[in-house]
């Protein structure tokens, strides 16, 4: 075994290990990170391995939180084919956005993004009828059970959140090792060069965005299934930037990135409300630190100092 | 081996090549010179598929690999070096070369063979490429390159702003190239490169090509150079 899948193994251990020792708020914290961290995860395939910024991808988390919330309230499915529907939903719509998208590069592909966003969160609101808009709906705890287990007590919640991490860790882990993989980094490094030497350059970017998609809805089908609320808030702008931050502080292409940016965030943010009233201020202090101190993310910044192979 | 027969290309609107034809042998070298502007870089472009063919045909063996995408063209077997080397600088040379031998699937015999063509890569095989020297790049370009197996190499001004050592290196490879029956397109600027390697040198002109000459004829024959290079 090579040390970067016993270092990723070794933490997916700890985390196993820390809902033993962890008190009942932060067990809670930590579970809704876990998801949230897969959904930096999904963003991470496309944005740190492929080099495409996308500034919409809440489309994706919130196309997996509909696509599991709205057959089990409205078609009364059970969690298990509602779980698939929702990463269903995130593939389909990240296939179709890429198809359009890709065709344009750089900020463009920003503004695409951004555009197809706010129409899909449009549409939220306007389908109001079933998805109840801003105010969102609740999914009866009775519905909250997998494979006979019920997952809204803290401690299902946090293995199921953890069982959802680990799927994407590893999965972007092999990934990233695989020649598919390795080509998205040739890509971001170069994509002319990539294409000279070969390679369809189109349906390497078009797969990333899929795969993209279909993590990020996974995590937003995990949070509506475990958390038991669906609201338009999670199409919002702002679940866009979320994942994006998320990644860039804890290291843009670096497998570990996405859960160290968002275990950060989550815990900056909890521990200067604390302090103060603006703790955005705080927040944004330390975000200015680390792009000043750290431009690689904290991650990247691990990479460069002290393993060059951490993948 | 490569066939270019009256082609016209450019950008958009502006067109830049007219009716240019030209073709390379296995194993043979044939220099494409030109002054600036001349529309030398767009011939390479157009025959990799960058640039839109307007019209006529480029066959690889008698394929038509003219209305290919890029990606297939360099699959179909032309390797392009082009101008100022173009790595992928955060990963390492080995990781470099490994894109390059994934397109086809090469196998392990063809990375060591690529090694034993530029012996100071395997020394730097961890080491990121974008810390080598200006003529090290151009060896890990050439090499990636060369890991497709292509059945033609087009260099675009490999040697420009190499020291002696390494100027020498890299035309020791494209000659060993053209002896194992590559047919190699090379442009280059200096005329005292391309006598020492040129089989046939093509003279571009506002886009036209105008003469096609032996190395001898442009050894003996000042005016040429005056005409096409202005030197």
């Amino acid at each position: 075994m090579s040390r970067a899948v016993a270092l990723h193994l070794g933490l997916i251990a700890a985390l196993f290990a820390a809902q033993f020792v962890l008190p009942t708020y932060h067990q809670g914290n930590v579970a809704r990170i876990m998801v949230l961290a897969t959904y930096a995860i999904g963003y991470n395939v496309l944005f740190g391995y492929t080099g495409l910024l996308s500034l919409g991808h809440a489309m994706f988390f919130a196309a997996g939180l509909y696509g599991l919330a709205l057959p089990i309230q409205h078609l009364g499915w059970g969690a298990g084919p509602a779980l698939l529907s929702g990463v269903a939903a995130g593939a389909l719509l990240a296939l179709v956005v890429g198809l359009l998208a890709l065709r344009t590069i750089g900020v463009a592909f920003m503004i695409v993004t951004l555009m197809f966003s706010q129409a899909f969160y449009l549409s939220v609101l306007l389908a109001g009828t079933w998805t109840r808009g801003d105010e969102g709906f609740v999914i009866p705890a009775a519905k909250q059970v997998l494979f006979g287990i019920d997952l809204a007590t803290p401690t299902t919640r946090y293995f199921a959140a953890l069982a959802l991490f680990s799927l994407a860790l590893l999965a972007t882990l092999a990934l990233v090792r695989h020649p598919f993989g390795k080509t998205l980094i040739a890509i971001r490094e170069n994509e002319e060069r990539a294409r000279m030497l070969g390679y369809d350059t189109f349906r390497h970017k078009l797969g990333a965005v899929v795969i993209s998609g279909a993590i990020s809805a996974g995590a937003g089908a995990g949070f509506a299934l475990l958390f038991g609320y669906a609201g338009a808030t999670f199409a919002s702008v702002q679940y866009s930037i979320f994942p994006l931050l998320w990644v860039l502080l804890g290291g843009a292409g670096t497998v570990i990135g996405p859960l160290i940016g968002t275990l950060f965030i989550f815990y900056l943010i909890d521990y200067a409300s604390g302090l103060t009233d603006a703790y955005m201020a705080v927040v944004g202090v330390v975000l200015v630190a680390l792009t000043l101190f750290a431009p690689q993310g904290i991650a990247g910044e691990l990479r460069r100092r002290v393993w060059k192979g951490l993948p | 081996m490569l066939r270019v027969e009256a082609i016209n290309s450019g950008y958009g609107n502006a067109q830049v090549l007219r009716d240019v034809s030209l073709d390379v042998a296995a194993g043979e070298i044939l220099c494409l010179m030109g002054r600036n502007g001349a529309g030398k870089t767009t011939a390479m472009k157009t025959i990799m598929g960058l640039l839109p063919l307007m019209s006529g045909r480029i066959t690889l063996d008698g394929q038509d690999v003219g209305r290919l995408p890029a990606h297939e063209v360099a699959r179909a077997g032309i390797g392009y070096i082009p101008q100022g080397r173009r790595l992928f600088t955060e990963l390492t040379v080995a990781q470099n070369l490994e894109i390059g031998l994934m397109t086809r699937k090469s196998g392990p015999h063809v990375r060591t063979r690529v090694l034993e063509l530029f012996p100071r890569l395997s020394e730097r095989l961890n080491q990121r490429a974008e810390t080598l020297s200006g003529g090290e790049q151009q060896m890990l370009a050439t090499a990636r390159a060369l890991c497709i197996e292509p059945k033609v190499l087009i260099l675009d001004e490999p040697t420009e702003g190499l020291q002696p050592s390494m100027i020498e290196a890299i035309r020791d490879v494209v000659v060993r190239l053209r002896n194992e029956g590559v047919a190699i397109l090379l442009v280059e600027q200096r005329v005292d490169a391309v006598l020492a390697l040129a089989d046939r040198v093509a003279f571009l002109e506002n886009g036209i090509l105008a003469e096609t000459v032996t190395p001898e004829r442009m050894r003996t024959d000042a005016a040429l150079l005056k005409r096409y290079l202005g030197v």
